[in-house]
């Protein structure tokens, strides 16, 4: 008893044990995660390349994204793909989870189809939904003629979905984009960028994508279904709550905590799509006329393609951080008032 | 819920269920064609081959017509091998007939994983992902045993640094690490695809997680038995946490596995290629190659459905418990 006493006492004093045993992951978090983020804030600011560093060129990297009409361009795709992937992937989501919740038999089953395509890697899914999405030998086109529709161009089809649908519809959408552009003094081009929405190929993208990340948000939302004690449904029975009642009252509510997780994860890999963009619409274009050219794709391009400017695409990299630092904040903030 | 209802529910279900194996069954279909049928158009589910037949005493013979007549036609005849057994004969036109025959083309399997090496790049993702799990694991019980049951100074601090460093995106760091693998002499080797992963910090998250909630006595009674820490963090609190280490080993395996755009940056070398930018490259070499794309596809995701077929109730519950958090 005296003798343990004794040592821990020692061991209090001089106890490098903790520090022993972080050690390891230490090392590598720091060397390899540590130093590289924060070299990635000084190597913006440097004309660094793979053969050396140049001179301190402070914010100029950042003037010229300013000025980089193909780093807004693929601002803009980067948008539309996380303004369209997030909402319709969340929803179907839930939808998928409360089915799944309220059935027994084939529950598991169910569960487990929905989720193959999230353990499957994405550059065999891209692979294969390319050649579902090839307009002579795809699986869509083939369908879509079963159903008497024209094939359409999908992943080299650059104008944009609504375009393609108020056209269709008869709507001449060239008066309509020349008229609103003269009006907000920009360009045609800019314009249409704008008011078309995605362009058919980046669309197609986020179909891939939200089929992709379907299969782990409806678990996680289905965990958070569980997670909900049935005597709130019980109760709310008893005075007389219908279904669609139960779900807004209860339901949503309860669950918000888990739609936060959700919305925070899928925004935040939505911005950082990169497999399927690269193996489907590139190299070295990112898709027609750039319309499936996202951010992390151009900066790829800028610091590994032909280019080569580590410094610039470092840049860009940081822009990237910002945002989802930025939209994690604002998401942290909002989750904290509705908390229940 | 009336019957009503559950039917509505179930037949959601099954066309949504349909749509996510969808892609998976066309990918093996496809796969099992020849690409002349794909040429073709026939673009389909189901592998099947279409010919010309002349049937004669029920021996069916491949033949291709050379000039159709109003009664009977000029064709070649053909024999198995799909050489020319007679040219140029005459027969009579209702021996011949438009046939379809399911045949499936398994050698667009072999063809493809010869066409690169896909040996090799099966053999370095399994090396890359075996060690990079082992890493996690060892690193990461380690770093937890320490964040979730000892007291030392900056315990806080270092925790919050881990945590924080695990929400920056990997395309953040991504040139930064390019940068420190070649003043390291690490581009195109192994290193630079094993040594920055064997320490994450999810893993040591997750593990402090369930390493908290050990009672203290089993501690307090294992110090008293003599057990130094190690052995206490080795002969209790592992295989007091097995089901949190499969989750790790887990999410390591998968991921490494899935990983592609490391690996493309940091690897240049053929030989060295993992699976995912094998295959990557190898889309963009055969990308005419429809049969062979598909087959290459196949065999890719195989190993991890196969995994996830055996294991699915653990996957899926380790997923979940992501969600869970806090």
């Amino acid at each position: 008893m005296w003798r343990e006493k004794k040592r821990d006492m020692k061991n209090k004093k001089k106890d490098f044990g903790p520090y022993l045993y972080l050690l390891p992951a230490a090392v590598i978090i720091f060397t390899f995660r540590l130093i590289p983020i924060v070299l990635s804030f000084i190597v913006s600011f440097f004309d660094w390349s793979i053969t050396g560093v140049g001179g301190f060129i402070a914010l100029e990297n950042y003037g010229r994204l300013m000025h980089d009409a193909e780093f807004w361009q693929s601002m803009l795709n980067t948008f539309y793909l996380v303004i369209f992937v997030v909402p319709i992937g969340l929803l179907l989501a839930l939808f998928f989870a409360n089915l799944l919740n309220s059935i027994e038999k084939l529950k598991g089953f169910f569960r487990s189809i929905y989720f193959i395509p999230t353990v499957t890697s994405m550059v065999a899914i891209s692979i294969v939904w390319k050649i579902m999405f090839n307009q002579q030998t795809g699986l869509f086109n083939y369908l879509l003629g079963k159903i008497g529709v024209n094939p359409l161009g999908w992943l080299a089809e650059s104008r944009g979905i609504f375009d393609l649908l108020l056209s269709s519809a008869g709507v001449d959408y060239t008066a309509f984009v020349t008229s609103i552009s003269g009006w907000m003094h920009m360009s045609y081009n800019a314009s249409y960028m704008i008011l078309a929405g995605p362009s058919l190929a980046l669309f197609s993208i986020i179909m891939l994508t939200i089929w992709k990340g379907l299969g782990y948000n409806t678990i996680i939302y289905l965990a958070g279904l569980q997670n909900i004690p049935s005597v709130y449904y019980e109760a709310a029975e008893i005075d007389g709550a219908g279904r669609a009642k139960q779900f807004f009252k209860i339901t949503l509510p309860l669950i918000s905590p888990t739609t936060y997780y959700v919305l925070m994860m899928t925004t935040i890999t939505t911005f950082q799509v990169f497999s399927q963009i690269y193996l489907m619409t590139g190299p070295p274009i990112g898709g027609p006329l750039g319309t499936t050219k996202v951010i992390v794709y151009y900066l790829y391009d800028k610091g590994f393609g032909e280019a080569g400017d580590l410094s610039y695409a470092s840049a860009i990299a940081l822009v990237l951080f910002a945002i989802i630092l930025i939209l994690t904040m604002v998401q942290k903030r909002m989750e904290k008032r509705v908390h229940y | 819920m009336t019957n009503w209802n559950k039917t509505i529910t179930y037949t959601i279900l099954i066309i949504c269920g349909i749509s996510m194996i969808v892609p998976f069954l066309w990918m093996a279909t496809t796969a099992l064609k020849s690409q002349k049928e794909i040429n073709k158009g026939n673009v389909g589910f189901i592998p099947y081959e279409e010919y010309t037949a002349y049937t004669r005493d029920g021996v069916e013979k491949r033949i291709k017509v050379v000039v159709a007549g109003a009664d009977s036609s000029v064709v070649n005849i053909f024999n198995d091998a799909g050489k020319i057994v007679s040219a140029y004969r005459k027969v009579p036109n209702e021996l011949i007939s438009e046939k379809k025959k399911l045949v499936f083309h398994f050698e667009n399997f072999t063809e493809a994983f010869n066409k690169v090496p896909f040996a090799r790049y099966f053999l370095n993702t399994i090396i890359v992902s075996t060690l990079v799990v082992f890493g996690v694991i060892v690193t990461g019980s380690l770093a937890a045993y320490a964040f979730a049951r000892m007291q030392f100074k900056g315990r806080e601090f270092l925790f919050y640094l881990f945590i924080s460093m695990m929400m920056v995106p990997q395309p953040v760091y991504l040139i930064p690490s390019y940068i420190l693998m070649h003043h390291l002499g690490w581009l195109d080797t192994y290193n630079a695809l094993i040594i920055p992963w064997i320490a994450n910090i999810f893993t040591i998250f997750l593990l402090r997680q369930q390493f908290k909630t050990i009672p203290q006595e089993l501690f307090d009674a294992a110090a008293i038995d003599g057990c130094s820490r190690f052995g206490i963090l080795w002969k209790i609190v592992l295989p007091l946490s097995k089901s949190v280490i499969v989750t790790s080993a887990i999410f390591g395996f998968i991921g490494s596995w899935n990983s592609f755009m490391w690996p493309l940056v940091m690897i240049d070398s053929p030989q060295l290629r993992v699976l995912q930018v094998g295959l990557s490259y190898f889309s963009q070499e055969a990308s005419a190659q429809t049969t062979l794309l598909m087959a290459a596809s196949t065999f890719s995701i195989l190993p991890l459905l196969i995994l996830f077929v055996i294991a699915q109730k653990q996957i899926i519950a380790s997923f979940a418990s992501t969600g869970l958090k806090g």
